[in-house]
């Protein structure tokens, strides 16, 4: 039940002569417009800290594919990050190639990674599927320190990435360009999983996730499914990852702590599990609450951050995206179809 | 136009009356004259906030400068921002300090990777990043990177300082090492055997790594104590330290026990390990300990003291971290008077590149501070110690440059 | 043969340390069906107020008991107060609920208490027992205290009416309301005594690791795996699941694989035995009904 996938009552009310339906296309157009003149507007060092919170949003899409819609919970979408970055990190530094060419190669390891990674996750339900994860949070950093790859991985020093410039010729800045680009990726990603939760498959995944048996004798074959989502949310972490590697121009096994799988998983809860709009609501809260921790107290900013946390659960129970969804509908004056609450079957 | 020419009078007769100072007047941002602006980074939260209290021993000490009236009438503006030891965060956090918070320089941002992942950007900006504090070597490469100094004694020298110890006194030592698994234990490693030459594969009989989340290392000093070693080489940061002495002692296991520096604090370390099973720790000594009995009448353990209690009461005395704040935050305070009122990037640097026999009186008598254009390492030197079961006792010359 | 001695042995303490933490993680789960992250900082915190009691001169044994009784309180409190608004959440706001516990908890105890390491006494002799060489005398107490917590647990959750009633109203809250059971309370109770749990638990660990802000994060990562080893639901299970990840864990970084990634080779392993055993050892296995 994202907003996506609920359509709109069908009963065409217009306003100004344009339905509904219409309406959401311009407001889309034009938050997209807003999006792409943004790093015209604001500072170099803004528009990095926006950057981030576009990849954030990819990953959480991804996430939200495997955990929202399919009802895996994964506790561990920050080692396939890892995993892209490395990937695209040692693309770039010791084949020289081209950062946008990593993308892709980044995007298939992750896949068939998480696919493999899928197939054992199929035997594992709920707590137990979330601690196995977690586990592959927790051993990361220390593969990616291991002695006989290190010369791949660089080790505990990591490896540092040039920053590309914009090509063409285009006189923008570095920061401007990487920004415009992962736009550009963020959309594909997008489109990709629009495509894929509206139709056919993104009903197949919900059904799996809220009546695994009927689903199965409805004919879905859920272990193909259920592994399959896990490979294309891997491929979307991936993705990000890489992405996020170019952008900070290093990655080291630091980076990459089971913390970060966690924050990952409060995007979602944050932003709104099973909603493709929520991705963006997590991902500014990723990026931009613990800053605002850190403002408020030097003393104890995780505690600051904690309360931020609770508060966000107590008072948006469906996430961000389900509070936007309910207080547009009580706007519009439709009687809100009670709490939004897209959850069953334990996610 | 009158009043104009009432201005440009009164220029000319200041400009006359003190041209040197007027024509010294120099700023780059984050400088005027009221203010100089310093951004750091410090994990304050996460699995590596414990040090988080060197930045705020950091900010104690420029409040009491501040206090005094600043440097030259100027305020410090000291802001520390939290990057919970992350490379990504620091990443966004130094561009904050730099584009936003327009911070003249950078000073005593922590730890390896957080420092690799700025380490560029720094330098392709131009920007003093300076104090840095961490042990690696790479801070030292003016060549490359003229913008970066470190603070702390390189990891790598100090390791050399043990293998020559070993190599002295013990040369057919059997050496176990015990290190933890990241750029700092791995740096302090390479040192040692780097120091041992080609005795170095002969020597060293078993090295074994912990991870921060270990509960424990009791296993590796089971697993070390068994390769029949009489050395131990102990690369280990407090909490670590104190178990792995407690478990050498209670094992019966009495092996020649080198202690890094990062752990020789008698208080947060030792005490906890328990005195008694710290008797015979070598270590190479350069800062005064708080709580070492041999410094309680000096006058500087005295003014750290009454400072300590005046400016950062919620802190702990007992953690010698503070006091690596206290120094980072004096070198910086020294740069900024030797800077005088030329307050550009490049002078930062040419200042902090310019340090002549500086000896700071929390530093141990001898150990001075040096730099210059292509000497990029700031502490070279250090103390062989010894632990008597009450205080660190040193002996042999003071080692290194 | 003496040095595999020693891993062994050293391995059952550590277990033993894992194994009272998965315990608490149990209880929780057995009466709520959560999985409790904020466990381990807990259990930390509770250490500190037993800390702050025996630094101040009350004796060890009073400090104990006060800071078990406080702990079992405070998780009463924290169940009614903080849980309750998200008690029929999804699983993914309540696990969000839990991270925010852990950092405030491990934030504000460095703030309070600093993030210097603090040694917490023993309430055993300093001397082994039996003379033996392998075991201190803390670690094989902590053993014993450990196996008489799950003595203590087993005998209520089996024979008395109150523990009854709190398995009913974990397993069928609906069909428990029915029969009388006042399900809130009884989740609350889950939550006080894994408290409890968790306080014996951190103060065994104290002694042994150093106390400091970040003292049960590590072992709380041991702890899940002993939880997923010997089942989520099972406290059995859990206490086994810490000795067999303890044991594990030092054989394979001392004889296997090295240290570098013994952590790694140790969590593949639990994730081996899973899928073998989708509900750990002992755990129930989930059936669905249609």
């Amino acid at each position: 039940m994202n907003p996506a996938a609920a359509p709109l009552p069908a009963a065409p009310i217009r306003y100004a002569g344009l339905s509904a339906r219409t309406w959401k296309a311009i407001g889309l157009a034009a938050l997209l417009c807003a999006a792409a003149a943004l790093p015209f507007l604001v500072s170099s060092y803004r528009t990095f800290q926006f950057n981030l919170v576009l990849i954030y949003a990819i990953v959480l899409l991804g996430l939200n594919i495997l955990t929202g819609y399919n009802g895996q919970i994964s506790l561990g979408h920050g080692a396939f990050y890892a995993i892209g970055a490395y990937v695209a990190a040692i693309l770039m530094d010791q084949f020289g190639w081209p950062y946008w060419a990593t993308l892709p190669v980044a995007g298939a390891a992750c896949f068939v990674f998480g696919f493999l990674f899928g197939l054992p996750a199929l035997r594992l339900r709920g707590h137990y599927l979330a601690l196995a994860t977690f586990a592959l949070a927790v051993a990361m950093p220390q593969i990616l320190k291991y002695k006989h790859i290190e010369h791949w991985t660089g080790g505990v020093q990591g490896i540092v990435i040039l920053k590309p410039q914009a090509p063409f010729g285009l006189g923008i800045t570095p920061d401007q360009w990487l920004y415009l680009f992962t736009l550009a990726v963020l959309l594909v990603m997008f489109a990709i999983g629009w495509n894929l939760l509206r139709g056919r498959i993104g009903r197949a995944l919900v059904a799996i996730r809220d009546h695994p048996v009927a689903a199965e004798a409805m004919g879905v074959p859920a272990a193909l499914y259920k592994t399959l989502a896990f490979g294309v949310s891997a491929l979307f972490t991936g993705v990000a990852g890489a992405l996020g590697a170019v952008v900070v121009q290093f990655v080291a096994p630091d980076s990459f702590t089971a913390l970060l799988s966690i924050s990952f998983m409060i995007g979602i809860v944050i932003g709104g599990v099973a909603s493709i709009s929520g991705a963006f609501y997590g991902a500014l809260f990723l990026q931009f609450v613990p800053n605002f921790a850190d403002q408020i107290s030097k003393a104890a900013p995780w505690a600051i951050y904690g309360v931020f946390l609770l508060a966000f659960v107590y008072l948006m129970p469906a996430g961000v995206a389900g509070f936007v969804r309910l207080a547009w509908m009580r706007m519009r004056g439709l009687r809100g179809r009670g709490e939004t609450s897209p959850h069953r079957a334990g996610v | 136009m009158m009043k104009r020419l009432m201005l440009l009078m009164l220029g000319l007769a200041a400009a006359s009356s003190a041209p040197a100072v007027l024509a010294q007047k120099k700023y780059d941002t984050g400088a005027n004259d009221t203010e100089i602006r310093i951004g750091s980074t410090n994990p304050y939260s996460g699995p590596a906030s414990a040090y988080g209290t060197i930045g705020r021993t950091e900010a104690a000490y420029f409040r009491m400068i501040n206090d005094q009236g600043g440097i030259n009438g100027r305020k410090i503006t000291f802001i520390s921002l939290d990057d919970g030891y992350s490379p990504p965060r620091t990443v966004e956090q130094v561009r904050k300090l730099v584009e936003q918070d327009q911070v003249l320089f950078l000073a005593g941002t922590l730890g390896t990777p957080p420092n690799s992942a700025i380490h560029k950007y720094v330098n392709a900006r131009g920007i003093p990043h300076i104090f840095v504090n961490t042990g690696a070597t790479k801070w030292g490469d003016p060549k490359n990177f003229p913008w970066t100094m470190g603070f702390n004694i390189n990891y790598q020298a100090e390791g050399g300082i043990y293998a020559r110890y070993i190599l002295d006194t013990k040369p057919d030592a059997k050496i176990a090492i015990l290190f933890q698994n990241d750029d700092y234990g791995k740096d302090y490693v390479k040192g040692l055997k780097d120091g041992l030459g080609d005795k170095a594969a002969k020597m060293i009989v078993a090295e074994a790594s912990y991870e921060v989340t270990d509960p424990t290392v009791d296993s590796q000093i089971v697993t070390l104590k068994a390769s029949g070693a009489d050395t131990f080489y102990n690369v280990t940061t407090p909490k670590f330290a104190a178990q792995a002495i407690r478990k050498v002692h209670d094992m019966d296991w009495r092996p020649l026990h080198i202690l890094n520096n990062v752990s020789l604090s008698v208080g947060s370390v030792l005490t906890p390990a328990g005195l008694d099973k710290s008797v015979g720790l070598i270590t190479a000594a350069y800062y005064k300990d708080p709580l070492d009995p041999q410094w309680q009448n000096d006058p500087a353990m005295k003014e750290y003291s009454a400072w300590f209690r005046k400016y950062y009461p919620e802190g702990d005395i007992k953690d010698a971290f503070n006091v690596t704040g206290y120094l980072i935050a004096q070198g910086v305070v020294h740069v900024l008077k030797a800077c005088g009122d030329d307050l550009t990037r490049a002078n930062v640097m040419k200042q902090m590149a310019s340090i002549r026999d500086l000896q700071l009186p929390m530093m141990l008598p001898g150990i001075k501070w040096n730099t210059s254009a292509d000497d990029y390492f700031l502490i070279e030197s250090a103390q062989l110690a010894r632990f008597d079961g009450k205080e660190w006792v040193r002996f042999g010359p003071v080692l290194g440059k | 043969m003496e040095a595999f001695l020693h891993q062994v042995f050293s391995g059952l303490a550590t277990g033993g340390i894992y194994a009272s933490l998965a315990l608490a993680l149990v209880m929780i789960y057995q009466s709520t069906n959560h999985i409790n992250f904020a466990q381990g900082e807990m259990a930390m915190f509770s250490t500190y107020l037993a800390w702050s009691m025996i630094d101040a001169g009350m004796p060890y044994w009073w400090a104990f008991l006060l800071t078990v009784s406080i702990s079992f309180v405070a998780g009463v409190a924290i169940e009614r107060i903080i849980i309750r608004p998200v008690e029929n959440a999804p699983v993914l706001s309540v696990v969000t609920v839990f991270v925010a516990l852990l950092v405030i908890f491990n934030s504000v105890a460095g703030w309070i208490f600093t993030y210097t390491i603090k040694t917490f006494p023993s309430p055993f002799p300093e001397q082994p027992l039996f003379g033996n060489r392998y075991v201190s005398s803390h670690e094989l107490g902590s053993i014993g205290i450990t196996l008489l917590v799950l003595l203590a647990l087993y005998l209520f959750f089996r024979f008395t009416p109150l523990g009854l009633a709190m398995r009913a109203a974990a397993q069928n809250p609906l069909s428990s309301r029915l029969a009388g059971i006042r399900v809130g309370w009884m989740l609350a109770l889950g939550w006080g005594l894994a408290a409890a749990v968790g306080a014996v638990a951190g103060m065994l660990v104290a002694p042994i690791v150093y106390l400091e802000p970040n003292m049960m994060s590590g072992v709380l990562l041991y702890a899940f795996a002993a939880a997923l080893v010997g089942g989520i639901d099972n406290p059995f299970g859990a206490v086994v699941g810490g000795f067999l990840v303890g044991v594990l864990e030092n054989l394979v970084g001392a004889y296997v694989i090295g240290t570098e990634l013994k952590l790694t080779v140790a969590l593949v392993l639990i994730v081996g035995v899973l899928l073998f055993k989708p509900a750990g050892m002992f755990g129930r296995v989930f059936v669905s009904r249609v």
